[in-house]
């Protein structure tokens, strides 16, 4: 038997947005692991040849993804302070989740 | 320069200090105010004791030797802060609902309840961090000793190993003191963490002064920083990917699973808001720890000679330039790190081991368990305390044992892998439903085996416990099996060995036990709840049975939660279920909450032992059970109630049939009856009219055909007046207008009248057998009306028995308040299908002479219903029985 769904199959504009911006949240460790993971690929002292990384540009890289990241956490949640508990309980509770 | 003397004064100022704020925080949380003990920020800042002095001290030494890889060991926790909605918030709602008290308790909560778990789980966390607390003794000591011998090259004037003892023992003194005021670990420690608070920002503070000073102070502005770092012995990149990944990973998983990061992170959070706050401002805190880092270490190698201790950096480089005062506030960041570190982390320790091991021992040793009389609260305490000396007394051991040998760096990832094991249980206990505690357990052991031998037991070196052959050949000279390269499998870093071999075993055994195995009912209810925390959120189990008695529960939360709060919550469980009463009834809903609230004491595995040997039945029942299986349960349910709804339903189409049978054959009979008394009425009107006219047509009669030509008229005239004789009679008895002339009389009596009545005149005699009449049995009835029974009864054997002797025995016995009468004829069985009817009107069973109405038996039964009485039909084994019932 089709169970009718318990929430709206499409979403006005605000909740819509407001949906994305979850999924943001979602995204963004994965994001920063990809972005983090990448120093496993550079140069090192001990290549063959290859100019390894300076430790300046290293640092930088480093550090400007962690701005990055922290910026982006922290302007996701300044957008998504104000919409209500529910609608976040309702998105991450329940897994049939309206597009 | 600082002398040890003023480092040492400098240090109690700083602890009384901190007592102080810790003191006016509980003071401001007991009055009320203290919701601003409570913010975001607070929250955030209390979380940062991630950063032990290994952070402090030991990630500028980590700098040094091996460059930007010490970063790993921030990104790990930056991620898992910053991916919060993945994890955390799943954790944080199922430790607040399911009032968690630590790793241990929601890894045995998880897997119903289980104590063995529990244990395990406590040992592991036990042996995980006392390497750890090995790390903070080690860190102090050496951090004193640098003030005595600035160079940091050798050990100084101080003896290393007193010095470690003093700072042990004023740890512990510190934490006993803080940590074991409130029992309740739910209640949160405000104190503590107002304290921790403040040490975050002692130590945030001490190492950007240092960073500021190398930078600006020594090396002159960013861009000469810069310069210097590339032109350093570090400048280039030369970092293992393998390390790097696997540092990275392993630092998260140990950020969720360390003890003390547990109680920060979900016991003492007041609010799942602040977590959202902490998912950006944690982040920012690590960054600005780890900030100056590399520049501290650049110019510490610049600086100090070849053979200091990097370790030491953070100090002696201050110190090298002459900057006693920065020196003395960044031994203070170093200082508080390692102190916030082990006072919660022992706070955390201690209330596993108290929870889990000592008290089921306790209680199991006391015998009767939950119903000793005495305070438990003391005990508890006492326990607590206790455990917190011996797991500080622990970490100093290991703290001799390992020499305060091993770089800071390689000590603290001993420590994570040995607490990352919790993980796979962890995160399989919230997410799978299908984990169960076999597996958990499997995961467990094999994940600790695999990091003692692969991890644990070689940091102690060579010939210290393991032998060098041993590490070089592996045991019994089989190359699998050594302890750093397993499976033949060489050429990997040893922390990387052990972090991928433990994890992957740990979750393989995880995974195939609970594949193989069968989860308890419990079990499945706190996995259902577990998993579908945000579904359900604060819906536990059920005690089903109530047999707990509210006087024994009120005993024993007194003695839990102490007299004032267990008063509190039975009286407001009282008011909720609306009575005036002082105790509450111990409704399943309430025995749910006082278990909770006493697993916030005692560990959710000791709170349900006691609470189900009152209750003293099983806490499952067949409604959790239902739920667990959710919608198919639902559906089971659903089937159920309708197989029952349809099989009654049956039952009633059945009777409606019977009934509809019933009425049908009555209705045919009646339909035979009223052509039959027509015929009947008809008969001797008929016979009346046709001889009265003779009589008045027939002048020539003679008398004596005239006096016989009467007495038929005569005759037929009397059977009209019988049959609508019996017809009022049955109607009369049936509209209950008949009035009863109760007397007393002999039951033989009225029997023999019946029998000379019947047998008087009568053409086809029976014989009729009273011979075991109990002659002295009494009756106070209508006795004309019983007569009236017998006679219709004798007569009915007299007319119908078609046996070739007609017999009819009557017997009459008497109990205590009725008198049963028998009347059994040795004739043909009344056919099966007409048993129904025999007793009502109009109806007629072997009769073929037509000579009766069928009215007898009708009125038999209504005269024996207004006398109190009843008659039944029964068949006997030849012939027929009919039983009369009397009350006396």
């Amino acid at each position: 038997m089709q169970r009718l769904p318990a929430t709206p199959v499409f979403l006005e504009r605000r909740s819509y947005r407001q949906r994305r911006m979850m999924d943001a949240i979602r995204l963004l460790p994965l994001v920063g692991l990809l972005l983090w993971l990448m120093p496993t690929l550079w140069a090192t002292s001990d290549g063959d040849g290859v100019e390894p990384v300076r430790m300046s540009q290293a640092i930088v890289y480093v550090f400007g993804v962690w701005v990055c990241l922290i910026l982006c956490a922290g302007s996701l949640w300044h957008y998504l302070r104000n919409s209500s508990e529910d609608a976040i309980d309702v998105e991450f509770g329940v897994k049939t989740e309206p597009k | 320069m600082a002398s040890i003397n003023l480092l040492i004064a400098v240090c109690l100022t700083y602890v009384a200090f901190l007592f102080l704020v810790a003191f006016a925080a509980e003071r401001a949380a007991a009055r009320g105010r203290g919701n601003w003990l409570r913010s975001p920020l607070v929250y955030t800042l209390s979380l940062s004791i991630y950063c032990t002095a290994w952070t402090f001290y030991g990630a500028v030494g980590y700098a040094a030797r091996s460059g930007m890889e010490f970063i790993t060991i921030y990104l790990g926790p930056s991620l898992v802060m910053i991916g919060w909605w993945w994890f955390l918030r799943k954790l944080v709602r199922v430790g607040r609902t399911q009032r968690v008290t630590s790793v241990a308790d929601l890894i045995s909560s998880r897997y119903g309840k289980s104590n063995v778990l529990a244990i395990v789980v406590t040992i592991m966390a036990v042996l995980g961090v006392t390497p750890y607390i090995a790390l903070q003794l080690q860190s102090v000591t050496l951090s004193l000793s640098i003030f005595s011998d600035p160079t940091g090259t050798t050990d100084g004037g101080m003896n290393l190993v007193s010095a470690g003892f003093w700072v042990a023992l004023g740890l512990s003194l510190f934490t006993v003191l803080f940590g074991t005021r409130n029992l309740n670990a739910n209640e949160r420690h405000n104190g503590v963490v107002i304290a921790i608070a403040v040490e975050a920002v002692v130590k945030l503070v001490a190492l950007l002064a240092v960073g500021i000073f190398v930078v600006w102070g020594v090396a002159g502005g960013i861009s000469e920083m810069m310069v210097r770092i590339d032109n350093s012995d570090i400048g280039q990149w030369q970092v293992d990917s393998s390390r790097w990944t696997a540092l990275t990973v392993l630092s998260g998983a140990a950020f969720l699973c360390l003890p003390r990061m547990f109680q920060v992170l979900v016991v003492e959070n007041d609010d799942e808001r602040h977590l959202h706050i902490a998912s950006w401002a944690f982040p920012i805190y690590l960054m600005m720890m780890s900030l100056f880092v590399v520049p501290i270490a650049v110019v510490g190698l610049d600086l100090l000679p070849e053979n200091s201790n990097p370790d030491l950096f953070v100090l002696t480089v201050p110190l090298s330039q002459g900057q006693g005062g920065l020196a003395i506030l960044s031994f203070l960041g170093g200082f508080s790190s390692a102190t916030s570190m082990v006072i919660v982390a022992t706070l955390a320790l201690s209330t596993m081991v108290s929870n889990h091991v000592v008290m089921p021992i306790w209680l199991s040793f006391q015998g009767q368990g939950a119903t000793v009389s005495g305070d438990v609260r003391n005990v508890v305490i006492f326990a607590r305390r206790v455990s917190i000396l011996v797991i500080i007394a622990l970490g100093y051991l290991y703290y001799r044992v390992s020499g305060g040998s091993g770089a800071l760096a390689a000590i603290g990832l001993i420590s994570f892998i040995g607490v990352a094991q919790f993980l796979p249980a962890m995160i399989g206990g919230i997410f799978w439903r299908g984990a169960t505690r076999v597996g958990a357990l499997t995961g467990l052991l094999v994940g600790f085996a695999i990091w003692t031998y692969t991890s644990l037991l070689p940091s102690f070196g060579a010939d210290v416990v393991l032998s060098s052959p041993l590490l070089e050949q592996g045991p019994f000279g089989v190359e699998w099996l050594r302890p750093q390269a397993l499976f033949g499998i060489k050429g990997i870093d040893p922390t990387v060995h052990a972090v991928l071999w433990s994890l992957l075993l740990n979750t393989s055994g995880f995974i195939f036990g609970s594949l193989v195995s069968f989860p308890k009912p419990l079990e499945r209810l706190q996995g259902a709840q577990f998993v579908n925390v945000f579904a359900n959120s604060g819906h536990a189990h059920g005690w089903s049975g109530s047999a707990a008695q509210s006087e024994d529960l009120m005993v024993m939360a007194q003695r839990i939660l102490g007299g004032a709060e267990a008063q509190k919550l039975f009286r407001r469980e009282a008011q909720i279920q609306g009575h005036d009463r002082y105790l509450p009834e111990p409704t399943p809903d309430f025995l749910q909450r006082v278990e909770r609230e006493m697993s916030a004491s005692v560990g959710a595995a000791t709170a349900h032992a006691m609470i189900s040997q009152l209750v003293g039945g099983a806490s499952v029942s067949v409604q959790d059970l239902m739920a667990v299986a959710d919608e198919s349960a639902q559906m089971l349910e659903y089937s159920n109630q309708l197989e029952a709804k349809s099989s009654e339903l049956l039952d009633t189409a059945r009777q409606l049939r019977d009934v509809n049978a019933k009425l049908t054959q009555i209705s045919v009979q009646k339909d035979a009856f009223l052509s039959q008394i027509s015929h009947e009425l008809r008969t001797p009107m008929t016979s009346i009219r046709s001889f009265s006219e003779i009589l008045r047509d027939g002048h020539e009669l003679k008398a004596s055909e005239q006096t016989k030509y009467a007495s038929i008229i005569h005759v037929e005239a009397i059977r009209l007046t019988r049959l609508l004789d019996d017809l009022l009679d049955l109607s009369v008895l049936e509209n209950g207008q008949v009035s009863l002339n109760t007397e007393t009389g002999s039951l033989a009596d009225v029997i023999g009248h019946a029998v000379t009545t019947t047998q008087a005149g009568a053409i086809k005699q029976i014989k009729i057998d009273v011979s075991d009449l109990d002659t002295s049995i009494e009756l106070h009835t209508d006795l004309d009306r019983l007569a009236q029974v017998f006679i219709n009864l004798i007569s009915n054997a007299q007319k119908y028995c078609k046996s070739p002797e007609p017999r009819l025995f009557i017997r009459a016995t008497k109990t205590d308040n009725e008198v049963c009468i028998l009347l059994t004829d040795n004739g043909l069985p009344i056919p099966m299908e007409t048993h129904a009817l025999i007793f009502e009107k109009f109806s007629r069973i072997n009769d073929q002479d037509g000579s009766g109405a069928g009215l007898g038996l009708a009125i038999c039964r209504e005269i024996m219903i207004r006398l109190g009485g009843e008659i039944d039909y029964v068949p006997a084994a030849r012939g027929n029985r009919f039983v009369l019932r009397l009350p006396v």
